[in-house]
């Protein structure tokens, strides 16, 4: 078992646009910050080094193409509801699972 | 007489511009849009609270950006904007289309289509890593989130968006590892004749690698890539193996990759619409047939932009017009004063010339593709390999790409095959012994992408009618 996504280095790194205010949300329960303006993609990505695990079992996800035609980002939600992360702002309060996701696993 | 109902979908440059001609000519067209303003893939705008000014994001085309941003916003109560949602299916004279969770039925009298495209991909093995993303991708985390992919970024592929996402990393203060290109060397000679239709955007592209090459980047041609490489602990890029002359390989160090081999275009709705397709033997992929106006082989059709034929943004512009005035004549109405078709094809006919001239010069490397070794993840919605998908022709005799998809469910996964289907037909079609043309193409399905079940049960007519 590969370890969890959230666990690695973050992915992206934010080159500019630091003066908008903060917003808190968490990632499997842990408390994370990032920028008015970003999408749930960017927040996830600036502060872990995936979005999930690929149901399929070949290894974590990140995204691929951030316009919303690959379908690679979809991201859970604590209480079940599904977010494309690249088209969705992030929001104060935001409770993301990247792990543990109410999806069957397989193998 | 009711005004006739005319729908564009799509609010980049083809569509805007088709949008602002039929608001000209009296009409108040409905304009469907999955982003959440105006502008499309190429002239993208940054959200609200970013600071950069236009030449920072657009580069040689803020004019342009700025102006057709203007344009769209002038527009206003002319047109009736629907942002933030997807079309996704035609059927009975009818667009569906979704936002959030309340779906729609949208009659129409002629349905202008100007969806864009998105990155043509070689699935390479290692391609599903995280830090490996598309070429768009790449430039979307910069020009709409100021971010890079990576601290050390190696761009793969072919086409001009190669050399121009590399150069607007170098620009915003990105470390960019290296440019390798597929195209052989000598490609981009065979492609100057046609490309010298454009002499203005041919300064731009040497201007561009000039500064790539001012600033120390290292750019390779005639690349064959054999894999993205992962870390020890197999969750992120660590570097692309390319081919060495003598067999072996070389490791390009990085921790993250933009790859594209130039764009296919997102012609699903045409599809759906019952549009004929023919297969473009200079780009290598079916696009959907239209007129030199973009009026498509089915009744009130019309096509405009990278989804009909790739010419970019500034061929988009045009191709909207004259898409816009070709529903104008065909509804029996008159064009608003001062367009001139002749000149506008004209200039579609430069474009297209370009448009010939760039695929000879960046070349899809169909070879690399149909050798993909077996175990590469071919499809990454399901995590299907080249092997299984060869298994298909092989053990199944799938005679072409749909039946490939139903043995082996390539292409059937929640990106409908947008990132696999070119490359699959490639697969297929040299596992058949065929040209890739024999292979067909994946057909289009309703829906187009995902939709919430809520939103198909909100609507009953809508489930009834798609039955």
């Amino acid at each position: 078992m590969t370890a969890h996504p959230a666990a690695t280095a973050p992915l992206l790194r934010r080159l500019g646009e630091t003066h908008r205010a903060p917003v808190a949300f968490t990632i499997d329960g842990q408390p994370a910050t990032a920028l008015e303006g970003d999408t749930l993609l960017t927040a996830l990505l600036l502060n872990a080094g995936a979005l999930r695990q690929s149901e399929f079992g070949d290894g974590p996800r990140a995204g691929f193409c951030l316009m919303g035609a690959c379908q690679d980002c979809w991201v859970w939600t604590e209480d079940g509801g599904r977010l494309r992360a690249c088209g969705t702002p992030v929001q104060p309060g935001l409770r993301i699972v990247t792990r543990g996701a109410p999806w069957p696993p397989l193998g | 007489m009711a005004a006739p109902r005319v729908i564009v979908v799509g609010a980049g440059p083809a569509g805007t511009r088709a949008a602002e001609l039929l608001a000209a000519a009296g009409l108040r067209p409905t304009v469907v849009d999955e982003g959440r303003a105006s502008g499309g893939q190429i002239y993208r705008r940054q959200p609200p609270g970013f600071r950069r000014d236009a030449r920072t994001l657009y580069g040689t085309e803020a004019g342009r950006a700025t102006a057709l941003h203007a344009t769209f916003d002038g527009l206003g109560l002319a047109i009736d904007y629907l942002p933030e949602t997807l079309a996704w299916n035609i059927h009975g004279g009818a667009l569906y289309v979704q936002r959030e969770e309340r779906a729609r039925r949208l009659p129409f009298d002629a349905l202008l289509i100007a969806t864009g495209a998105t990155d043509r991909m070689i699935p390479l093995p290692g391609w599903t890593l995280p830090g490996a993303f598309s070429l768009g991708a790449a430039q979307i985390a910069l020009k709409a989130q100021a971010c890079a992919i990576g601290s050390r970024v190696v761009f793969l592929g072919t086409g001009p968006l190669l050399y121009l996402v590399a150069s607007q990393y170098v620009k915003a203060g990105a470390q960019v590892a290296a440019v390798l290109d597929t195209a052989p060397p000598g490609a981009r000679w065979k492609g100057l004749p046609l490309m010298a239709a454009r002499p203005a955007l041919l300064a731009k592209g040497a201007v561009l690698i000039a500064q790539l090459m001012r600033a120390g980047v290292t750019m390779r041609r005639g690349v064959v890539p054999r894999r993205v490489l992962a870390d020890a602990a197999g969750t992120r890029v660590a570097g692309v193996a390319i081919a060495t002359p003598d067999g072996g390989e070389e490791v390009i160090a990085c921790d993250a990759v933009g790859m594209g081999w130039h764009l296919r275009a997102e012609s699903q709705l045409a599809d759906l619409a019952g549009c004929a397709f023919d297969f473009d033997a200079d780009s290598r992929q079916w696009l959907p047939r239209a007129d030199e106006d973009g009026r498509a082989s089915a009744p009130g059709i019309y096509l405009a932009g990278d989804s009909a034929r790739i010419l970019g943004a500034d061929g988009a512009e045009i191709a909207g017009r004259l898409a816009a005035l070709a529903v104008l004549k065909d509804l029996g109405l008159p064009a608003p004063p001062g367009q001139d078709v002749a000149a506008l094809r004209r200039q579609r006919q430069v474009m297209d010339r370009f448009r010939r001239g760039l695929a000879l010069a960046f070349p899809w490397p169909a070879g690399l593709v149909a050798s993909l070794p077996d175990e590469t993840l071919v499809c990454r919605c399901e995590a299907i390999t080249a092997g299984a998908l060869r298994q298909s022709v092989t053990e199944l005799d799938a005679p072409e790409m749909n039946r490939a998809k139903a043995f082996s469910r390539t292409g059937m996964g929640r990106c409908q095959g947008r990132f696999c289907g070119i490359a699959g037909a490639e697969i297929v079609a040299a596992a058949r012994g065929v040209p890739v043309e024999a292979a067909g193409r994946l057909r289009g399905q309703a829906p187009v992408k995902p939709l919430p079940v809520a939103a198909m049960a909100d609507d009953a007519s809508t489930l009834e009618a798609t039955r």
